[in-house]
């Protein structure tokens, strides 16, 4: 009898080691696989807006998707609730992927319109649909603002506050 | 130790040390296979055998493969393809065979669902044999990702995208599967490791326990009669001709090899002359995670369940078509696990001998044809409600299928057992 409680302490201090070692092992295989930290630095992306061109798109690339910058001309209307605006200027920054199915609309200076050729969807200046299938206005990355350049990716106190009105 | 005699001849050496005899018969000349069978019940073994296909031309695919963004797409479509000897020929094998593999797949699926080979006793066969079939869809998705075409990048991103409709955790959990905030190279490197590694030697087990569940329940017949193996193995040993079973080795497997090879006539015509419908134009385009192609659509062998994924396309109440697509997805991915139990008739026959199963069997084949077509339609106008209104046919086939067959239970007591 004390034999068999001996053997069964064992086992059971057996089993709780294994199982801490196997717990452990499990975690350290699941942060393999998180992104690296040269990938989540590169997942922040800073740019600086003072160059750009009223009325004329930029497109650069954050996290693998198009991001576009547009420097609002004087004729555009305000929108509170979308613009992002340092100084004097007003600006659209979103991603540039047709929430309809994922394809890059393109800007139509003249018109001054977003126009996916996918499906023919189309948005303002402020990127909110106005035509066509998309369901909702172009995604507004997370940004942050310092100065006169703008950091992707980073969730700054303009970006939390435009979340709260959208 | 055991007591070792002097051996006479190398049959007899290894026999003493491993028991070679005995494990012959047990594996081969005395396990036992039904007289009552026909051509569908050879599609096991070209299973097997197209694996062994797969697994060699994608060792000799791996000596030259480049698992990396830069060198990925150059390395199958430059390399493989022009380079070197005979590379254009292993990467049609695997190609055409990752096709047609599936082709296998759903017969010998249906050839079951035809037969009730899932009912009591055999419900092991038909639950591993989905797990080969979740096994083969994770190899296939992860093989198809490798060349690093436009068709690979893409299904990867909607594929992995899926995974961000999981309530809470879905966004962080779509990065943590791609190793980035978009499919990238850590993606490329890690889904390489699955298909060249862990899915394979996932699939080499689930085989070998595929093959283990026949052992007790063993293979179902034409008639789906109950046969004492017990007995009619004596019954052979008198007297071949009046048993209702034969040994698998040699006499089962003579029939199978001349189904096999009939199969490899096939296989290798679609290889050297017809191997267009492996090779997706679209993939030879190189990765561009900035251009999305005009219409994204799988293999032809996922077209069924992709469409049911997309065949909800308008919001109902609070649900967005997006998440009723995913649940239904989920549903259509699921529901075949539980066929022993949704059929609820314990008549071991085959469909057409099933009063009410018969149609419904021809109904659900019907059904998957139509999917598997309008899956590969651009889902606009009149096909998306085509689309739409077979997602909701599979769906309703599974759901009514327990009362039908309830129904038949009930028609058939005390008629045949």
């Amino acid at each position: 009898m004390a034999d068999k409680s001996r053997r069964a302490f064992m086992g059971k201090v057996l089993g709780a080691t294994a199982g801490v070692g196997a717990v452990a092992s499990l975690y350290a295989m699941k942060r393999t696989w998180d992104p690296l930290p040269s990938v989540i630095s590169a997942g922040f992306t800073t740019v600086d807006l003072s160059p750009l061109e009223a009325g004329k798109l930029s497109v650069i690339k954050w996290r693998g998707k198009p991001v576009f910058l547009l420097k609002h001309t004087s004729d555009i209307t305000t929108d509170e609730a979308r613009d992002i605006v340092i100084g004097e200027d007003r600006y659209t920054v979103v991603i540039g992927l047709c929430t309809h199915l994922g394809c890059i609309p393109e800007w139509r200076e003249n018109d001054k319109i977003f126009h996916c050729a996918c499906h023919g969807g189309q948005y303002d200046p402020h990127a909110r649909q106005t035509f066509g299938p998309p369901p909702r206005p172009l995604d507004i990355p997370p940004f942050s603002i310092s100065g006169k350049t703008i950091t992707l990716g980073d969730e700054g106190p303009e970006y939390k506050k435009m979340l709260t009105m959208a | 130790m055991a007591h070792f005699p002097k051996a006479h001849g190398v049959g007899e050496w290894l026999d003493h040390r491993l028991n070679i005899t005995a494990l012959k018969k047990v594996m081969m000349t005395e396990y036992w296979i039904p007289k009552d069978i026909n051509f569908l019940w050879a599609m096991g073994m070209i299973l097997a055998f197209t694996f062994k296909i797969l697994l060699i031309s994608g060792i000799f695919l791996l000596m030259y493969y480049k698992p990396d963004v830069n060198a990925a797409f150059d390395s199958v479509n430059y390399t493989i393809m022009q380079e070197v000897g005979y590379g254009w020929l292993f990467r049609h094998i695997h190609a055409v065979g990752a096709s047609v593999i599936f082709l296998v797949i759903y017969i010998h699926m249906f050839t079951g669902i035809y037969y009730g080979s899932y009912k009591k006793g055999r419900e092991m066969i038909w639950l591993s044999g989905m797990l080969l079939l979740i096994l083969f869809s994770a190899e296939a998705f992860s093989g198809y990702m490798l060349p690093w075409g436009q068709m690979s990048y893409w299904a990867a991103y909607v594929i992995t995208n899926i995974f961000g409709g999981i309530p809470l955790i879905g966004d962080e959990l779509v990065v943590w599967i791609r190793g980035n905030f978009y499919v990238a190279d850590a993606t490329l490197t890690r889904f390489f490791m699955l298909h060249v590694l862990l899915v394979p030697l996932a699939i080499m087990g689930g085989i070998a326990f595929h093959f283990y569940t026949l052992r007790i329940p063993h293979v179902n017949n034409q008639t789906g009669e109950d046969i004492d193996f017990g007995k009619e193995a004596e019954k052979y040993k008198e007297n071949p001709k009046r048993s209702k079973i034969i040994p698998f080795w040699p006499v089962f497997m003579a029939k199978d090899v001349f189904v096999l090879s009939v199969f490899l006539l096939f296989f290798f015509y679609l290889v050297f002359y017809n191997y267009g419908f492996a090779m997706d134009p679209v993939n030879f385009d190189p990765a561009n995670g900035l251009k999305t192609p005009a219409h994204i659509y799988p293999e032809w062998y996922f077209l069924w369940s992709y469409e049911v994924l997309r065949g909800f396309f308008f919001d109902i109440g609070p649900l967005k078509a997006a998440d009723i697509g995913l649940l239904a997805f989920g549903f259509a991915q699921a529901i075949l696990l539980f066929m022993p139990w949704l059929d609820r008739s314990p008549t071991v026959a085959p469909a057409n001998q099933r009063p009410y199963f018969r149609y419904w069997f021809w109904i659900m084949i019907v059904v998957l044809i139509v999917l598997t077509i309008y899956g590969k339609l651009p889902p606009t106008g009149t096909n998306a409600w085509i689309g739409f209104a077979s997602s909701i046919a599979f769906i309703v086939m599974f759901a009514i299928l327990p009362v039908i067959t309830e129904k038949e239970a009930r028609t058939v007591a005390g008629g045949k057992k």
